[in-house]
């Protein structure tokens, strides 16, 4: 599997990861090359064989929908590069 | 009397009580260690006010006769493990700036059984990586490079991604480390710098409030320089964690008690498929010797097979990969870390990505993204984890006839920095004795076995059964015991 420089374009949008335009050719090269790399797993039959969800032998818990944590909003905002009146602050996103 | 920083865990709480010194001295010669190593870039954070905080603490603790499993034992902590108030970084610049408001459950355990912090080690950026060779603040050098501090003939890499935890046991600047390991990156870096590394079943230890890479993958372990200081050290560790989904909720065995020596009967699995293309005729050659060490000391060696394990690099480069891009979707500018600024929301995120994450980390994301994408779940994605089940059968089938598997840590020993990274799947072949065990969720350890002719250390690999982690440190000890590892690297704090 080869992909070339629009395709890379396209997933770094979808990832949303700032990539120069002079870096997508290379970039393009090296994933290729894992592509190519993973492409051995076709030589595997797996016919009938489930997708593992799992790898611990167990069902995710469930447990009671109640609140048992928080309250402690100027905590939780401790660390946002900019906030307000508890809130965080991010760039207009309304026309 | 050995210096306070080559002790082991074990030899170090039998003097703490005997009083033969105190929590605090043991802290001091520690955070001396600490200062020692710094040209091998090896801590992101110290924390020697932390260390003699909480040695002081410890040794009020065992005046009163309360002192825990592990008190007065300093130690260091990957910086992957959140520790409330010390900057916590991933390696990456994404983070900076980053001061976690709670401790992770693993850390906050050794803490609650007495251990001392001394401070946040390095890592490949996100834990991905082989290395300790791409943190935004620098590579790691391990203390087996030969030559001076600053003046090496040869800087050799510590392994990777717990490279940091490896360095520093190895270096004797901590009695122990706290490693993470989604594809090797306890056991390689272990058996790259001569220590010994458990990766426990997944579930055992709780994930809560380490920075996630690949969930399903990731588990916490510890790494120290004997067996029995990584039965202490595990014990601490692991239990049930409610704030963990995944987490086993089953009790946590004295790992300690079950050091017996005792293996008579032990069938030990040796994969064929593991002589694999590329292995070199030491470690070959080591591997032979592992299977006598065990044959003499009263185990039965037989051959397993596990077929699909060339496959497991390549599902491991998907899943993780998927899994990762998902996890690090959180680091966008908002609510920690690095903002870059750009014209909108939107670029703002692309900025602050594009200028926070690294190249390999970019890499992984990238791939992630596109297996994850329309058209291509099904082809890449899904194709992978049956290629998992396929995987996980393999061994359910072989520990049918084997109690434990014996295999080598990694295909060579340590690598200098600079060499093997052009190509990303060249340095991905570094894992291919690794990856397979986290695939299929089970423990495993790897224990220093030898030096290779170029008088950098090896491991061997031990795979147990899901839980069965005491069987694993059993045999591990009795590899212990006869390789007689007394080999130390040309550097010690």
């Amino acid at each position: 599997m080869s992909l070339d420089k629009a395709t890379v374009a396209k997933i770094a949008h979808l990832a949303r990861i700032k990539v120069p335009d002079e870096e997508l050719e290379s970039l393009a090269g090296e994933l290729s090359q894992i592509l190519t790399f993973v492409e051995q797993l076709n030589e595997v039959d797996t016919k009938d064989v489930p997708p593992m969800t799992s790898v611990a032998a167990q069902k995710l818990r469930r447990r009671k929908d109640e609140v048992t944590d928080g309250g402690y909003a100027d905590q939780v905002l401790s660390n946002g590069p900019e906030t307000a009146e508890g809130f965080y602050v991010v760039p207009k996103v309304v026309e | 009397m050995t210096a306070l920083t080559h002790l082991t865990m074990a030899g170090a709480l039998d003097g703490l009580a005997k009083k033969e010194f105190t929590a605090v001295e043991l802290a001091e010669a520690h955070v001396r260690a600490v200062e020692a190593v710094r040209p091998f870039n090896i801590f992101i954070t110290e924390t020697p006010e932390a260390a003699l905080s909480m040695a002081k603490a410890s040794d009020e603790r065992r005046a009163k006769g309360e002192a825990g499993p592990m008190d007065g034992l300093p130690i260091a902590v990957k910086d992957l493990f959140c520790t409330k108030g010390v900057a916590t970084t991933a390696g990456s610049r994404i983070l900076d700036g980053f001061k976690p408001e709670y401790e992770s459950t693993v850390t906050s355990r050794l803490w609650r059984d007495g251990a001392v912090m001394l401070g946040k080690v390095n890592l490949d950026e996100f834990a991905m990586g082989s290395a300790t060779i791409t943190a935004h603040q620098g590579e790691t050098v391990s203390p087996w490079s030969p030559g001076a501090p600053g003046a090496w003939e040869k800087r050799v890499v510590a392994g990777g991604s717990s490279g940091g935890s490896a360095a520093v046991i190895a270096a004797r600047a901590a009695l122990g480390a706290t490693g993470t390991d989604t594809g090797g990156s306890i056991r390689q870096p272990a058996g790259y710098t001569g220590t010994v590394g458990i990766k426990p079943t997944y579930g055992r230890c709780s994930r809560w409030g380490i920075v996630a890479y690949a969930s399903s993958l990731d588990q916490a372990g510890p790494m120290t320089r004997t067996v029995e200081d990584a039965a202490i050290m595990l014990r601490s560790m692991c239990g049930f964690d409610p704030k963990d989904s995944t987490s086993v909720d089953m009790p946590v065995p004295d790992f300690r008690a079950a050091l017996t020596g005792d293996i008579r009967g032990l069938r030990v699995g040796i994969p064929k498929e593991y002589r694999v293309e590329g292995l070199s005729a030491e470690i070959a050659a080591l591997w032979e010797q592992g299977i006598a060490w065990l044959k003499e000391a009263g185990a039965e060696p037989v051959e397993i097979s596990l077929p699909h394990t060339k496959y497991a690099l390549a599902a491991y480069y998907i899943i993780a990969p998927a899994e990762a891009s998902s996890n690090l979707a959180r680091y966008d500018g908002v609510r920690y870390g690095l903002r870059v600024e750009g014209g909108n929301l939107k670029e703002m995120y692309e900025n602050t990505r594009g200028a926070g994450f690294g190249k390999e980390v970019q890499r992984r994301i990238l791939i992630g993204t596109y297996v994850l994408s329309a058209g291509y779940y099904d082809a890449y994605y899904n194709k992978a984890r049956q290629v998992r089940t396929r995987i996980k059968w393999d061994f359910d089938e072989a520990f049918k006839s084997c109690d434990v598997i014996l295999t080598p840590t990694a295909p060579s020993t340590p690598f200098a920095i600079g060499e093997k990274m052009d190509d990303p799947v060249q340095m991905y072949l570094n894992d291919v004795f690794t990856v397979p065990i986290n695939l299929a969720g089970l423990p495993a350890m790897s224990i220093p076995a030898g030096l290779g002719a170029d008088g950098l250390p090896l491991g061997l690999q031990l795979i147990g059964r899901p839980f069965d982690e005491e069987t694993l440190l059993r045999v591990g000890q009795v590899v212990e015991k006869a390789a007689d590892f007394t080999a130390v690297p040309p550097f010690m704090a």
